[in-house]
């Protein structure tokens, strides 16, 4: 972690607060803090923040807010930071059905740890996962802290489509396919919930900076859940 | 009211407004017109004050039948507009009939034409936009480009003809273009990169899109020793990603993150003009300091302002 943030010019109406070199949750922690002050007390002039690993994305409108005065205004509110009530992270739990036509790699996973399927689901399902930001596709999340012993390199060949609901493993991250689309990771299981649906409020079911787990069902559970969704 | 049927789709139009705010957050990229400057006069010259939707049409554009009266504007790119096969003004309000036909013969400058009509294309609002976003199968028409046989409503608006953007204040797209940029957020991980950035001409390659246009150049070096990429982090419109082959990525409106190091941003009033350029147009970068930039942006606003003075007079 910096001693104290960096401020790195992103165009016009952009800069880069960023707060560390590393994947670290205690650096997310601090973007976390620093990001759910920002949208609680909005800045005047600042039109939008995203938070990512390390770093605040923050938008201006360079005509409401001069950059010399935004930047004195977001160190000053740093320096606050501890004094401000933060609602401690959630954990959301994600249903997934593991191996078969809804996880056709889970062999492949456990070969290549010398493990078993069923220990791989077991490593999987008993992780606590930091979703360090959302992005890629609406609503993908990046995750945090995945047991090396699962870890698998992504496929040799992308596939051309990942169906929506599918939970891979990429190297050292795990995460799930918000929306139909072409991927390279390895796919495990898919969950019947939807990460993404324009018509739903909130359309996106992950924050950043909050926790997941990945909860084992059965095909007729999925089918369950997907067919409930389906018929809303 | 029903104001155009797609006749021909053209080779890439779909509708689009200022874009989608708020939900980059979730990995939802910002969507919108590409070049804002040429959005936003056409709005302007048919009476609409909102951010109302239009079409964004590339290099091949559609042909429209026309269903009811209105009040068009086509700006940007001139792909040769034709109204029953006359040529059709561009930077200016045309009073448009049923029966009539838009079409478009064939590019002649710039990359992307913008068709305004007054009172706004009127498509559902998602997550606060009207703006299509193919990928997330959201806005426009069911989050896809236009397809033949699709019928295009507009909202309320009357609009009056004859009103005309001052030449001067039209802008020419050229196939050679000057982008101005700023330096960051990783120009730290260049050093002799960064003089070969700007004493070099690239040429825009045939990947080139709204998520992005990939260039082709001398390759930018990063520093001996620093790693060539970073940690995934948003992206800005103008963003300019070098990745480790060192041939340069403008990102656009559709990219939300990305893990390769951005030597520079384009500055907001010239990512229109990168909008505009076609596969083999060459660009040169120049840098611009931040306060230079708002100077610039301040500028392109009171163009802007006396166009949109030029509607409310009447």
């Amino acid at each position: 972690m910096y001693d104290s943030p960096r401020f790195l010019l992103a165009g016009d109406r952009g800069f880069l607060l960023e707060f560390g070199a590393d994947i670290d949750p205690e650096i997310n922690r601090m973007v976390r803090e620093m990001f759910l002050s920002l949208e609680k007390m909005p800045m005047d002039g600042v039109t939008e923040v995203i938070p990512t690993y390390r770093s605040i994305l923050i938008f201006y409108d360079p005509f409401r807010i001069k950059p010399e005065r935004l930047r004195a205004e977001i160190l000053d509110r740093e320096s606050k930071l501890d004094k401000l009530e933060i609602p401690p992270p959630e954990t959301v739990e994600i249903p997934v059905t593991y191996g078969g036509d809804l996880g056709p790699d889970l062999e492949f996973v456990a070969q290549h740890n010398n493990l078993s399927p069923e220990q791989v689901i077991e490593i999987h399902t008993s992780g606590t996962y930091l979703i360090y930001m959302l992005g890629f596709t609406p609503g993908f999340p990046f995750l945090g802290g995945l047991s090396e012993r699962i870890f698998t390199p992504r496929l040799e060949n992308p596939r051309q489509l990942v169906p929506a609901g599918s939970v891979g493993i990429a190297n050292n991250q795990t995460g799930i396919y918000p929306i139909d689309s072409p991927g390279g990771w390895q796919l495990i299981g898919r969950t019947p919930i939807k990460l993404y649906d324009p018509t739903r409020s909130p359309p996106i079911l992950l924050k950043p900076g909050d926790y997941l787990r990945f909860n084992r069902i059965s095909r007729e559970q999925f089918h369950e859940i997907a067919g409930r969704s389906e018929g809303k | 009211m029903e104001i155009f049927e797609v006749i021909q789709p053209g080779a890439y139009t779909t509708v689009q407004d200022r874009g989608r705010f708020g939900y980059q957050q979730s990995g939802v990229p910002i969507c919108g017109v590409v070049d804002s400057f040429a959005y936003r006069v056409a709005n302007a010259l048919v009476g609409n004050i909102q951010g109302e939707a239009v079409l964004e049409a590339t290099i091949l554009g559609p042909t429209l039948k026309v269903l009811n009266p209105g009040v068009i504007a086509v700006t940007g790119g001139n792909l040769s507009p034709l109204l029953n096969d006359s040529p059709l003004p561009m930077w200016e309000s045309v009073a448009i009939h049923p029966g009539d036909t838009l079409h478009f013969k064939g590019v002649k400058s710039g990359c992307r034409a913008y068709i305004a009509v007054a009172g706004g294309i009127d498509v559902p609002v998602i997550m606060g936009s009207r703006s299509t976003y193919v990928a997330g199968k959201i806005g426009g028409i069911d989050g896809r480009p236009l397809a033949a046989g699709d019928g295009l409503k507009r909202g309320e608006g009357k609009g009056k003809a004859g009103i005309q953007v001052p030449s001067g204040l039209v802008p020419d797209y050229t196939d050679d273009i000057e982008i101005r940029v700023i330096l960051g957020p990783q120009d730290d991980y260049f050093s002799d990169g960064i003089e070969r950035f700007f004493t070099s001409i690239f040429k825009v390659s045939a990947k080139a899109d709204r998520m992005g246009y990939r260039l082709e150049g001398a390759p930018i070096t990063h520093k001996e020793g620093v790693a060539k990429s970073i940690i995934s982090e948003p992206s800005v419109p103008g963003g300019i990603q070098v990745p480790p082959d060192g041939q340069p990525i403008i990102l656009l409106v559709e990219q939300t993150v990305g893990g390769y190091t951005k030597i520079a941003t384009v500055i907001s009033p010239d990512i229109g003009k990168v909008g505009q350029a076609k596969p083999g147009n060459r660009i040169h970068f120049q840098p611009v300091e931040l306060e230079e930039a708002h100077r610039i942006l301040r500028m392109e606003e009171e163009k802007i302002e006396s166009i949109q003075a030029l509607t409310s007079r009447g």
